[in-house]
């Protein structure tokens, strides 16, 4: 049971996929510029990489290992298909806000990255629960980036304004705020990660 | 199809939408690889090179295959198998043709497989030169050209990188900033310098 939470938890704080490991870093500053859109391309990672991570989990004895990388692209390239249709069908807006960096799920390096160090090799269970972790934490690293580049950048939180008179400064919703913004946060980590240390 | 078309790509795909700068596409080798100029300009080389040939496949298969049959939803899947075994039949063709073009490239191709630009860009070239699953005229030549100029200002984006990082070698720079963060914090400094090019509109 403790080994199960280690395997859920590590993803969150210990491995975070994006401070830590820097994997999937493309689409975390690209749509970040709001803490919706941050939210849903966290949600659609996620669930993309828990569907990929069962399923190659439970098919992993099957697929001859010279062949494998071809093999988790298709699993994986499936699941975004399924996640391009119903954000097309259900959420329109959401759709035309993360634009081309859906299908983009496919090339994002955390997913595969797990499909090849973890879920070739642990069981369903272990997978689904590391799926979970780095879900989340993938999804907390976008809502942290997210929170700082719209607050900073319109004034605004989830949408609502909350100190009066604010002056926005539009750098940060900006690519170039973006940059700024995961390299200031990286060596904020650093610098936690040396004093520990 | 006209030449100012061709113009306003080659513009807003170097300049305005330079695909690291400001799409953010290709950030993993433009983070890693750019510590030297001449590995950088390799990898440039390698990356303009598929992502030109890439666009070209892509719009074929969703032109005469995809699109007739009304399987356009099957494109992600589609384009991801074929960009991956078109950069494993290059770096076959490549080994056996010229040994000496293949040890310049050394481990770039097989990595551009992961490279978001190159997908990034065939999505790109659908999106913008489809209309309803219909090519629009002279889609074929737009979409080549988006593929070399995209090509283009990945290498200029790599170059002025992997200039600046030679010299930094040279200064001291806080510990907590090395390596990764001062690298984002430059090219943060490169995107912002880009955005003067926002002017030109077409």
């Amino acid at each position: 049971m403790r080994n199960l939470l280690k395997e859920f938890l590590k993803g969150i704080i210990r491995e975070n996929p994006t401070f830590v490991l820097a994997l999937g870093l493309c689409p975390t500053l690209a749509v970040s510029v709001s803490v919706v859109n941050g939210l849903g391309m966290g949600m659609a990672a996620s669930f993309v990489l828990l569907g990929s991570n069962c399923i190659i989990a439970l098919i992993k004895n099957f697929i001859p290992d010279r062949i494998r990388i071809p093999c988790f692209i298709v699993v994986i390239a499936s699941f975004v298909t399924i996640i391009e249709l119903v954000l097309k069908a259900y959420s329109p807006v959401l759709d035309r806000a993360l634009g081309i960096y859906v299908p983009l799920i496919v090339v994002n390096c955390i997913i595969l990255g797990r499909a090849e160090a973890f879920a070739s090799k642990h069981s369903v269970l272990k997978s689904l629960l590391d799926a979970l972790g780095m879900g989340l934490g993938f999804t907390l690293a976008l809502l942290l980036i997210s929170g700082i580049r719209e607050f900073f950048g319109s004034g605004k939180l989830m949408g609502h304004r909350f100190i009066a008179g604010m002056e926005p400064a539009l750098l940060f919703i900006m690519p170039s705020g973006a940059l700024l913004v995961i390299g200031l946060l990286l060596a904020f980590f650093n610098l936690f990660k040396k004093e520990k240390a | 199809m006209n030449a100012a078309r061709f113009l306003s790509i080659f513009i807003s795909s170097v300049f305005i939408y330079n695909v690291i700068l400001s799409r953010f596409l290709g950030l993993c080798p433009f983070i890693a690889i750019s510590k030297e100029t001449k590995p950088a300009l390799a990898m440039s080389f390698a990356v303009t090179f598929v992502i030109t040939m890439s666009s070209v496949i892509t719009w074929l298969l969703y032109r005469f295959v995809l699109a007739p049959f009304g399987m356009m939803y099957l494109r992600t899947v589609c384009f991801i198998l074929v960009i991956a075994s078109f950069v494993q039949l290059v770096e076959m063709v490549i080994k056996k043709v010229s040994p000496a073009t293949y040890r310049f490239f050394g481990i770039y191709l097989p990595l551009i497989t992961t490279n978001c630009a190159v997908l990034g860009v065939a999505v790109l070239n659908i999106d913008m030169f489809f209309a309803n699953g219909k090519a629009i005229t002279g889609s074929f030549y737009y979409s080549l050209a988006q593929g070399l100029c995209v090509g283009m200002g990945f290498a200029l984006a790599m170059v002025l990188m992997s200039g600046i990082r030679e010299r930094l070698e040279l200064c001291s720079i806080p510990r907590s900033l090395k390596e990764f963060p001062i690298v984002f914090i430059i090219a943060s400094i490169l995107s912002l310098s880009f955005m003067g090019f926002n002017g030109f509109r077409f």
